[in-house]
């Protein structure tokens, strides 16, 4: 029995968190290993964009929301989410068109991309902050819980209960369709392999009369898709501020250089990774060991390995471990 | 030519704001100006010098901050009879774990075995190093909370804590440099930006170090006291001679003072790089920055410089964070934020010119002087936008409320305009 409890209480406070938390970090790593495997150059607008994103889904939603729409037990930014990744796809052609274009002609260095991403995240951070203000939104709707506390104890007896909160579920099942549409989409349609071959070499892709500029409009387009839906789902299961998906560059990229800046594959691990390691060693274990130490031996203090403040550390950890050791990343990325 | 017009502009500017707003705003915007002329100053030196992307300059300035109270803030006697001795003790066993560590590492003939000793060794450090810690900070935070609750500082004058604010970055830097140099450039971008994150956690977290949020104040100065000067006679008779005000002149006098040290430090700065820049060093740096391969074909040790440089840079703008700290009188953790002193430090670097030391500076008094008058600029245009709409509209009231978000996207578009139509910047490097 005691084992059991243990095992829930792992899945309930460790793995079901981790999981959802990875999703979304995959999502996001996807984004920025596309950038970075198509454009060349590392996107810190990328955070900004998700906020972006994020925010149009919930004026729609709340638009939807005022109109008297809903859809039932899911919540109604699913609905919104199309038309928020529609005007993510407008921003994020406008400034490729604005800004990126001129220094891709010039063939500038990557560094100068870096500093001109630097420049729409600012602008992207005060168009966030004016239209929708620095504070916490709320916009979550529909059913909470697919198993509640309550329901989980009564059904099984056990003391610890196995909470599955919606978002969570809604966000392991919109990650695993937006990954299968876009393996697909990369593997076997024809603009995919153009972008594919792209990546892998562009001389080669040019002579064989693939068109750069349409290259890139697609990969912007789907860049688009995944942060907004990345920012909806985690704007969903915790909360939407501006300034956290700032901060949720720091784990993005770590996951995206884990992985291999490039690799895609590599990105959903690297946002798996290190989104367990985070979460576990946040986590204080007291009542997991409590549960599976012999009579007399629990720990008295929290058994944290580090406080929650910094879980940035983790993946700043685990980035310099992967640098000093294999710095193209656990699957083989690109260096330039 | 250009240089000396472009900063006679600025003192008009500076001029134009004493006359129409206030002097002691006026100042005010000089002092920071002029913090933020040397923050540019060291993110120059990496970016302009040798080319590094370093996005982690909060937290090096924040470093800075933490020298000030660990120097020149007075010691708490009963804290550290409490667990001075035993936290103490218990970094200095991190340190070795990580130490030790390394070593096995170097040490041992390559395999599994290998890898299990390092991690046996970090975990075994790491649990010896919670053993010791814990229990001192606990004793050290009871002592006091609500005044101290810290280990307090050394008790030196002021001064003294500037370089000690740019060892602190220096060896942050080298920590980061170490790992993250010699790999792809976005690399490093990346790792500042961790170890700013980081270094803002602990400050923020470890009360026992530096009162967490609970903020440190009264950081000693190395200029009298406004109160001390109103009430000294001399001081009094010398304002009514001049005919001033003696409570509006202490002020005045207070930050002529502040500026004035500060304007020593970057100009024996600046002085220092040009030197640095005209010797072989510098030309090493250049050819360097230049090309690589070339200088590396040269047998010139590239990651090396690249490290040396990257120290030296970071060390700057710890150097201008424990200024800042001065200045303020009080250590802050809570408004550090990477858009202020990281992004704006970066635009102040690119629209100033980069590779050029004069123009770094020319470019954080600039940037500085925009960043503080967008507000008011800011306001009068929204004033103006927003009149013919109807009072106590909901539109309005937003639009009037997020003026201050404004000045994000402004900074973004400055920099968006300067990169792509004067890539050189103001005052271009040679």
């Amino acid at each position: 029995m005691d084992l059991l409890n243990a095992i829930v209480a792992v899945l309930n406070y460790v793995f079901i968190p981790a999981a959802s938390y990875g999703a979304q970090l995959a999502l996001g790593a996807l984004g920025v290993t596309l950038i970075y495997g198509i454009l060349r150059f590392s996107n810190f607008a990328h955070g900004d964009t998700m906020a972006f994103g994020a925010m149009v889904t919930i004026l729609v939603t709340w638009g939807l929301q005022a109109a008297g729409v809903s859809l039932g037990p899911l919540p109604t930014a699913l609905l919104a989410l199309p038309f928020g990744i529609a005007a993510t796809i407008l921003l994020v052609l406008l400034t490729d068109r604005a800004v990126y274009r001129f220094y891709r002609r010039q063939k500038a260095a990557p560094v100068v991309f870096v500093i001109a991403s630097m420049g729409v995240m600012f602008v992207l951070n005060g168009i966030v902050r004016f239209i929708i203000g620095v504070n916490d939104q709320n916009f979550s709707d529909g059913e909470r819980f697919i198993i509640s506390a309550r329901t989980f104890k009564t059904m099984t007896g056990l003391n610890e209960a196995l909470v599955l909160k919606t978002s969570q579920a809604l966000t392991l099942v919109t990650a695993g369709i937006a990954v299968a549409l876009l393996f697909w989409f990369l593997n076997r349609t024809r603009t995919g392999k153009s972008m594919r071959a792209y990546s892998d070499n562009e001389d080669l892709a040019l002579l064989s009369g693939i068109n750069p500029e349409r290259v890139v409009i697609y990969t912007w387009m789907i860049v688009a898709a995944l942060a907004t839906t990345a920012g909806v789902l985690y704007g969903l299961d915790k909360s939407f501020k501006p300034f956290t998906y700032f901060q949720l560059l720091l784990p993005i990229f770590a996951s995206a250089i884990v992985g291999g800046l490039g690799n895609p594959l590599g990105a959903i691990a690297g946002g798996f990774l290190i989104a367990f390691s985070e979460i576990g060693v946040v986590y204080a274990w007291k009542k997991v060991l409590g549960y599976l130490a012999p009579e007399g031996w629990e720990p008295d203090g929290l058994v944290q390995l580090l406080s929650t403040d910094y879980k940035f550390a983790v993946s700043f950890a685990i980035l310099i471990i992967v640098l000093l050791f294999k710095p193209t990343g656990l699957f083989k990325g690109k260096s330039v | 030519m250009r240089g000396p017009i472009l900063f006679a502009i600025m003192a008009a500017l500076i001029v134009l704001v004493g006359e129409s707003q206030s002097w002691n705003t006026a100042l005010n915007i000089v002092n920071m100006g002029l913090i933020s002329a040397i923050m540019a100053l060291g993110v120059n030196m990496q970016w302009g010098y040798a080319g590094l992307f370093n996005i982690g300059v909060m937290g090096f300035v924040a470093l800075g901050g933490l020298g000030c109270v660990l120097v020149s803030m007075p010691p708490t006697g009963e804290a550290w009879a409490a667990g001075g001795a035993r936290v103490l003790l218990a970094l200095a066993v991190g340190a070795g774990a990580i130490g030790a560590a390394i070593l096995t590492w170097r040490k041992m003939p390559r395999g599994r075995l290998r890898g299990a000793a390092v991690a046996v060794v970090l975990i075994a450090g790491f649990l010896l190093f919670r053993y010791l810690f814990d229990p001192a900070v606990e004793a050290i935070e009871a002592v006091n909370p609500a005044q101290t609750g810290y280990l307090g500082g050394l008790g030196l004058p002021v001064i003294v804590a500037w370089p000690v604010g740019g060892l602190l970055a220096a060896g942050a830097a080298w920590i980061v440099g170490k790992t993250a140099l010699g790999l792809r450039s976005d690399y490093l971008a990346i790792a500042t930006l961790g170890i700013a994150e980081i270094i803002i956690a602990v400050l923020k977290n470890e009360d026992w170090l530096d009162r967490g949020v609970k903020n440190v104040i009264g950081v000693p100065r190395p200029v009298p006291y406004e109160i001390d000067l109103q009430q000294s006679a001399s001081f009094v008779d010398w304002m009514q001679r001049w005919g001033f005000d003696p409570v509006v002149g202490s002020s005045i006098v207070v930050k002529l003072a502040y500026a004035g040290l500060f304007l020593a430090v970057l100009l024996i700065l600046i002085w220092l790089m040009e030197m640095a820049l005209k010797s072989p060093w510098g030309r090493m740096m250049r050819a360097i920055r230049d090309n690589e391969t070339a200088a590396e074909a040269m047998g010139k040790n590239v990651t090396r410089r690249h490290l040396q440089i990257f120290i030296l840079g970071s060390a700057v703008c710890g150097l201008a964070g424990a200024m800042m700290t001065t200045l303020d009188g009080q250590l802050t953790p809570g408004a550090y934020q990477p858009l202020r002193f990281t992004f704006l430090i970066w635009v102040m670097v690119i629209v100033g010119g980069s590779g050029s030391n004069w123009g770094s500076a020319l470019g954080g008094m600039m940037i500085w002087f925009f960043w503080v008058e967008a507000e008011p600029i800011g306001k009068a245009m929204m004033d103006l936008i927003t009149y013919p709409m109807a009072d106590g509209s909901w539109l309005k009231g937003h639009l009037l409320d997020s003026v201050q978000h404004m000045r994000l996207l402004a900074m973004g578009l400055v920099l968006l305009l300067a990169l792509r139509f004067a890539p050189r910047g103001l005052l271009p490097g040679r």
